[in-house]
């Protein structure tokens, strides 16, 4: 019972990360129709800029907890935001018009970029933060306990609170209006007088940024990390992408808890060493029994 | 096109001062601050160069497109160049006297060749099949698979463990691995019928990475992380070893000294007749109504449905076939390496298979050939590159795409001349 729970508040708090990830593909895919492929790559970018943001920021001596994550949230998410409109402005903006296999193999090249550039300028090995927030909350059960440690608190709060201040920018500004509007019908809107080229742009960078947070805090609890990281990390956000409906912001957040859950259920009662298969047979499986996910609508094809 | 034309500096020096400001935010981090455990270290001559180089470049580039010339070229590319050139109906191809040729050269290379240049070349083939194989599904197809790397790990562990468990030799497992492998194609080509692009991608990548946690995992068959040794080739049962085993080696019958090459030089030959034997059927198949069909599919999926393809025979058929090429491309680097473990299995293998296809050019055969050639072969060359090999497929694959989606050999097609008194 207890590793149940224990697996339960897991797969929580990876489900929230793997949901905030989950949007980068959901926006990208709802508003220009592609996969982003260099989205996990954009994750492991920030985990390394959150491992560089903490290492400056106590090289100029700041040593309190709350303004180290603040100052490394802040930087993470500004630069990688960055990484984000230059992805889209140099791999996937020539390509408007181009086929889908194009644009697709050019996000190939784009991971492949990433990850090779991270390498060579940062090398192989695995790189580390030190832990900053230590201490648990312990319940006991039966015979054993359950342990929800303050960084897994602070994880979940950070990403409800991305996914909150993300849906009141999609629901209510203009800037979410116009998101939705070129969602909806790309040419119409131009038509009305929306740039969308700048909308696209903006999707990349939010997604980017909410990649960003995600690297932040896993960063944060696991501590270690390599050039590898996204790859994984972007299928399983993928995953959960499909599996709350494609294109729909509610639909990824369900998605990745869906699946955190699930996946900590599996690794903890069965088998931790086929988690990554369960998750892939899981894609595999939603694609070919409902590809239009939980909450997504199902794709129409236009001829 | 009747824009006065001039290069207008403040434009081009507002270009790379914001280029120059990016790059400084996507480099500044990465590349100036060089962790080292918790510590780190400052590279700030690094980073200067690089945005140097940037806004140098970027104002080169803006200054460029704004002359006549840049003007016109960037119109040039503007245009997507489409389909495939056809050639007047009367068209003889040069390859009735270059076909031969490169026979002839391919054939002295394992005499001429040293034993280092003859590894590098076997490797170049067994690319070259790949490719071959990755064209048919991608290049033609126009179904986008991403865990092809799958069944070049089926082949080349079907030799490994078949070996192992069932005493099957490289010449029983060369056609059992292309079945296996097809079989494979068929299971997984199946279900993914109704995805289409990006879908299927990301399907099929899944595919190749359970093959590959699968092998990594499953220790007790596969020996997980550790590796299984493979057989090597063996010619009429003489075995290509210093000692036999049980019965006589190659030097031995033919009273020969005892030389390692010999053995790759027979891989060499084998591998080099069955790339000729794949290229044949390749050639023969795209022009039969099968080929056509996939490349129809390529092209308009819809309209093929509605016109009574059927789209399940063609697609299933191409995976198939792709996968069978991929299955003995893995028998011929097992028995090469004499050693197989899932580390030559990742998704980069994939990825740089892909590579080869888009840079040879989507179904173009000839440049299935030398792209591999080049991708596989110019890294061993260039050993001092070697860890730049992987950012310049990168960049190679963005800037192919946004330059010549199509590749760099183009498909060209005989055209068909109307016959005399027919009606106009």
């Amino acid at each position: 019972m207890d590793i149940v729970l224990q697996q339960l508040v897991n797969g929580l708090t990876l489900g929230s990360v793997y949901g905030l990830i989950a949007i980068g593909y959901t926006m990208v895919y709802g508003i220009i129709g592609m996969i982003n492929f260099a989205h996990g790559d954009v994750y492991m970018v920030s985990a390394y800029i959150t491992a560089i943001a903490i290492a400056l920021l106590t090289f100029f001596g700041i040593e309190s907890f709350p303004i180290i994550i603040i100052g490394t949230l802040f930087l993470t998410v500004a630069v990688t935001g960055a990484y984000g409109w230059v992805i889209e402005r140099i791999a996937y903006r020539p390509l408007r018009n181009s086929s889908r296999l194009a644009v697709l193999i050019s996000a190939i090249g784009m991971s492949l970029i990433l990850q090779n550039y991270v390498q060579l300028s940062q090398g192989a090995n695995q790189q580390g933060v030190p832990t900053l927030l230590t201490g648990a909350i312990r319940f006991t059960v039966g015979d054993g306990f359950v342990q929800i440690t303050y960084m897994k608190l602070l994880i979940l709060f950070i990403s409800l609170l991305g996914m909150g201040i993300l849906t009141y920018v999609i629901q209510k500004t203009k800037l979410g209006r116009m998101c939705r509007a070129t969602q909806q019908d790309r040419k119409m809107a131009s038509i009305l007088g929306i740039d969308t080229d700048k909308v696209i742009s903006t999707v990349f960078v939010i997604g980017a940024m909410m990649a960003a947070l995600a690297g932040v805090l896993i960063t944060l609890d696991y501590g270690a990390f390599d050039f590898y990281v996204g790859f994984i990390i972007g299928i399983k956000a993928f995953t959960a992408a499909v599996l709350g409906g494609i294109g729909s912001l509610p639909g990824a957040m369900l998605g990745g808890l869906i699946l955190g859950l699930s996946e900590a259920l599996f690794a903890g009662l069965i088998s931790s060493d086929y988690k990554d298969v369960f998750s892939f047979s899981l894609l595999v499986l939603i694609l070919i029994i409902r590809p239009s996910g939980l909450l997504g609508k199902p794709e129409v094809e236009k001829v | 096109m009747s824009q006065a034309v001039g290069i207008n500096f403040k434009k081009s020096s507002i270009d790379s001062l914001v280029a120059g400001f990016l790059a400084l935010i996507l480099f500044g981090p990465i590349v100036g601050v060089l962790l080292d455990g918790y510590d780190f270290d400052f590279e700030f001559d690094k980073v200067a160069w690089m945005v140097a180089i940037v806004v140098v470049g970027r104002f080169a580039i803006s200054s460029f497109f704004q002359t006549e010339k840049g003007v016109a070229m960037a119109f040039r590319y503007a245009s997507n160049d489409d389909g495939a050139t056809v050639l007047a109906p009367g068209h003889k191809s040069k390859m009735v006297w270059i076909i031969p040729l490169v026979i002839a050269v391919g054939l002295l290379v394992p005499f001429i060749a040293s034993k280092y240049v003859l590894t590098v070349v076997i490797l170049g083939l067994i690319y070259v099949l790949l490719g071959l194989g990755l064209n048919i599904v991608v290049g033609l197809a126009g179904l986008l698979d991403l865990g092809f790397v799958g069944f070049y790990a089926i082949g080349a562990y079907g030799l490994a463990l078949g070996y192992e468990n069932l005493g099957l030799g490289f010449w029983s497992m060369l056609p059992i691995a292309a079945l296996l492998a097809a079989f494979a194609g068929a299971i997984l080509g199946f279900p993914v019928l109704r995805m289409h692009g990006d879908y299927l991608a990301i399907v099929t990548l899944g595919f190749g990475e359970i093959i590959r946690l699968v092998l990594t995992n499953w220790a007790s068959f596969t020996h997980g992380p550790n590796g299984i040794s493979a057989p090597l080739p063996t010619l009429f049962g003489l075995e290509f070893k210093r000692r036999s085993s049980d019965g006589q080696t190659f030097h031995e019958f033919f009273n020969l000294p005892y030389d390692s090459a010999y053995k790759y030089m027979f891989i060499y030959l084998v591998l080099f007749a069955v790339v000729w034997a794949v290229l044949f059927i390749k050639h023969r198949l795209v022009k039969m109504p099968i080929g056509r069909a996939w490349e129809a599919l390529r092209e308009d999926e819809i309209a093929c449905r509605s016109l009574g393809l059927n789209h399940v025979l063609v697609k299933l058929s191409a995976f198939m076939l792709g996968a069978s090429t991929g299955g003995l491309a893995g028998v011929f680097f097992a028995t090469y390496q004499g050693f197989v473990n899932p580390s030559s299995f990742t998704f980069f293998e994939s990825a740089l298979i892909l590579a080869i296809v888009v840079l040879g050019g989507m179904g173009s055969t000839l440049g299935v050939v030398i792209a591999a050639f080049c991708l596989t072969v110019l890294p061993e060359v260039l050993r001092e590159f070697a860890e730049y090999r992987v950012l310049m497929f990168g960049i190679l694959m963005v800037v192919m795409m946004v330059w010549k989606p199509r590749g760099i050999v183009r498909v060209t097609r005989t055209g068909f001349a109307t016959r005399k008194g027919a009606v106009k």
